[in-house]
């Protein structure tokens, strides 16, 4: 018997990271179980629940799990007080905002901060901030438009809008890498230069009004023949085909960053590029690819957003989605799972926040500034420490 | 490159000094410094409109004319003393506005100069401005009862305090956590943003009682005590308020702190060498906070002399138009971050502002058109000015041009003696 508890005890199921992660599970469930489908209407499930995950924290807290264990123990407080909440609203009004379209929704908005989180990683693993991520954003959004218009296909546009993109993250690249100017200040140029190229071009394409409608515009993909009413049918049936592009770039740039000799490079020339260039890799080379790789990747998610969803322009379309995808980038650590499951909370929240007026329209403006508020904590280091790369910023010299 | 730097160096100087009208080595890398630190921004500022120009011509209009009308747009022709009366009278409006332009940007130039002179990059000069505008416009609508000089005051007060609390934060994220403060400014310019469209909207808190039964989000107008006295033009026509001189009066303000007292001491070396600063017994963290919190009121009060000056009442539309402190960073850097570069490069973008958006007369150029010229300059300032290498490289290459011309004379000289 005692054999038995020591090796329960030696095992990672007692572990203390393991006891706060069934403790922050427990307290996401407690939330769930009081929204559609399930709605329970009675206190006692969801308290018990949140009680349960605040336990596991302690308990984890208490083994020394540090971070993880207040996380589950602000997962439990949290969960119980939002079940309450939903309870206090009617049935109705919760049908109403969580439907399964709202799985849709959140990968709609969820897309765009993808690719541009996706974009600044691959720019800051090789140790170029990338704070154009919204200009090189803006400028696939315009030019991916104008290309489906001209040309009348929707591949050409998206085609268009990544060249757009990887000219502007060419110019950020030269000015950064060659010039060795301030990076952060590069970037700031690059929001401005491509809201002023965008905007002007803009009047004078289109003379400032909506592009002509009927544009060519990204097909959807159909899992489901008809429009079905189920919950698989109604969240993932219908999507667009960028939303699967980008869910797929998601693994695919977790194995070029970190399963494959590129991506190691890529990796050496953010952390230690003097360490890099003796081992003869090119941090030249490579961070004007990984630059030019973000513009594109970023233009991508702005051409999503025109060709894709609106099917429209307006002056600054991106309204702040560049930054967003900052931060999502950010608050996932600079990792590719980590950035995609950021960029899934806040599209979530955005998509929450357009079915929020069924409460108060008042309280749903000021929820679209939950994910900038998420990452000032983030950054903060409440939730754990965000690391970037060692050498992320700092232009190389070559001796 | 590893020579032995002394005994070469001693060679070598005689020759340089003979050739040259100031007599020290030292006295000529500080006049070359001169030259470089005035000649930086001018080729930049030359560069920017050259490229604009460009791109003026080759969508097929004429970029000499789009700059003229831009110049009279900005009511710079009025400095010429135009004689015909309508003419001036025009100008003189104009030039006005220009000013009315210049007092925000002069604001959140040296909101974004004073961080960098901490070795900072305040990115968040927007959120601050806007924050600032609140308050100041709450502070306007609310204590109707107080007489004008101390209603006035209060809301600029107001206004400075809420934009040094909104960059403090920054500064203290980034004194206590070590969080970098261009993420968090950048955060905390979208919060502020969202503040705004929830104030200002459909049963915002601070959506005018007026303007609520027909659903528009616009704020409020201040009362009149509140509103700062105008000394050029009508009041009713945006006149030039006096806050104009209060911003004036910032400049110098902000080249006493750093020139003439202790703190601006204390910002400058933690600006120039962190770790240094420390070893000499400066608190590095608390620099960091109180400086956040003077750029960030600078930048409030920019908002506050807006609203009390000229705007009176703020909408979600003019919230997601807000644009003046992010050129507050083309302003800071163009100006080099003093005190005297900052007012004549808001001057500068002051004119193009109000130049291209609402003074173009001649039909050369759409003034939509015109506006997103100033955003690409504007870009292109904060691109080149990044880049100083770039701008010194053809500074320089200018400079070897002219020192290989009376090379040959010299060699002449020597050969002879």
């Amino acid at each position: 018997m005692s054999t038995y508890v020591g090796t329960l005890r030696r095992s990672r199921l007692y572990h203390s990271s393991t006891v706060a992660t069934v403790g922050i599970v427990l307290g996401v469930v407690a939330c769930i179980i009081a929204i559609p489908p399930i709605t329970a209407r009675s206190a006692v499930w969801p308290v018990l629940l949140g009680m349960l995950a605040v336990l596991f924290g302690i308990a984890a807290l208490s083994r020394g799990a540090g971070r993880v264990g207040w996380g589950a123990l602000a997962a439990g407080i949290i969960g119980c007080g939002l079940s309450v909440l939903a309870m206090q609203s009617s049935v109705s009004n919760l049908d109403q905002v969580f439907t399964a379209s709202l799985i849709a929704s959140m990968l709609v908005f969820a897309t765009p901060l993808t690719f541009g989180a996706l974009g600044g990683m691959f720019s800051e693993r090789s140790g170029v901030v990338n704070i154009g991520l919204e200009g090189m954003m803006l400028m696939g959004a315009f030019w991916g438009i104008w290309g489906a218009d001209k040309t009348g296909n929707w591949v050409w546009g998206v085609l268009i809008a990544m060249l757009s993109g990887a000219l502007l993250a060419l110019v950020h690249a030269f000015f950064a890498i060659h010039l060795r100017a301030d990076q952060i200040v590069g970037g700031v140029a690059i929001n401005f230069l491509a809201l002023g190229i965008t905007g002007y071009f803009f009047v004078q394409l289109y003379h400032g009004n909506n592009v002509p409608t009927g544009v060519s515009q990204i097909p959807d993909v159909k899992l489901t023949s008809e429009r079905g009413t189920s919950f698989f049918a109604e969240s993932f049936g219908h999507l667009n085909l960028m939303i699967w592009v980008a869910i797929l770039f998601v693994p695919l740039s977790y194995v070029v960053l970190f399963k494959t000799p590129i991506g190691l490079r890529i990796r050496a020339c953010g952390e230690h590029p003097r360490a890099a260039d003796t081992v003869g890799i090119n941090v030249y080379l490579v961070r004007y690819g990984c630059v030019i790789l973000s513009g594109m990747l970023a233009a991508m998610g702005g051409a999503y957003l025109t060709v894709g969803y609106l099917n429209t322009f307006n002056e600054n379309v991106t309204a702040g989605r560049g930054f967003i995808a900052l931060a999502a980038m950010i608050f996932g650590n600079w990792k590719p799972f980590g950035a995609f499951g950021a960029a899934l909370l806040f599209g979530f929240s955005t998509a929450l926040a357009f079915r929020l007026p069924v409460y108060s329209s008042n309280a749903a403006t000021l929820f679209q500034a939950l994910p900038y508020v998420l990452t000032l904590i983030a950054v903060a280091g409440v939730i754990g420490r965000t690391v970037p790369p060692a050498a992320d910023g700092r232009p190389y010299k070559k001796q | 490159m590893s020579e032995p730097l002394g005994p070469q160096r001693r060679e070598t100087q005689p020759e340089e000094i003979a050739g040259a009208p100031p007599t020290t080595a030292a006295s000529r890398f500080a006049a070359w410094q001169k030259a470089g630190g005035i000649i930086v921004p001018i080729l930049t500022a030359v560069l920017a409109f050259l490229i604009g120009g460009l791109i003026v011509l080759a969508t097929g209009h004429n970029p000499f004319q789009a700059y003229w009308d831009i110049i009279n747009g900005a009511g710079l022709n009025w400095l010429a003393h135009p004689t015909n009366t309508d003419v001036a009278n025009t100008a003189a409006y104009n030039f006005s506005q220009t000013l009315l332009q210049t007092t925000p940007l002069i604001l959140t130039g040296l909101a974004v100069a004073f961080a960098f002179r901490c070795g900072m990059f305040n990115i968040g000069g927007n959120g601050q401005y806007l924050v600032g505008l609140y308050c100041a416009n709450w502070v306007g609508v609310s204590f109707v009862n107080l007489t004008r000089p101390a209603h006035v005051l209060l809301g600029i007060a107001a206004a400075a305090a809420a934009g040094a609390i909104w960059a403090g934060i920054a500064g203290f994220l980034k004194a206590t956590t070590g969080a970098h403060e261009v993420i968090t400014t950048i955060m905390l310019n979208w919060v502020a943003y969202w503040i705004g469209n929830y104030i200002f909207q459909q049963g915002g808190p601070l959506q005018g009682p007026a303007n609520k039964p027909l659903s528009i989000p616009i704020s409020g107008d201040i009362a009149h005590s509140a509103r700062i006295p105008v000394f050029w033009g009508d009041a009713d026509l945006q006149g030039l308020h006096i806050g104009f001189f209060f911003a004036i009066g910032c400049l110098v303000l902000f080249w006493l702190i750093l020139n003439r007292t202790t703190l601006g001491y204390e910002v400058k070396a933690v600006g120039y060498n962190p770790e240094a600063a420390a070893y000499g017994g400066i608190k590095v963290r608390v620099n960091y906070v109180r400086a956040m919190a003077i750029s960030g009121a600078f930048a409030g009060l920019a908002g506050g002399l807006d609203m009390l000056g000229y705007l009176y009442h703020f909408g979600t539309t003019d919230v997601q138009a807000a644009q003046i402190g992010f050129l507050g960073i083309a302003v800071a850097l163009l100006g080099r971050n003093t005190a005297l570069g900052v007012g004549l490069a808001a001057f500068l973008f002051g004119g193009l502002l109000y130049g291209t958006t609402h003074g173009l007369q001649s039909g050369t150029i759409d003034p939509s058109l015109a506006g997103h010229l100033t955003e690409m300059i504007q870009g292109l300032v904060v691109l080149f000015v990044g880049a100083d290498v770039l701008i010194l490289a053809v500074w320089n290459s200018r400079r070897r041009i002219k020192r290989r011309r009376p090379a040959p004379a010299q060699q002449a000289a020597e050969a002879a003696s």
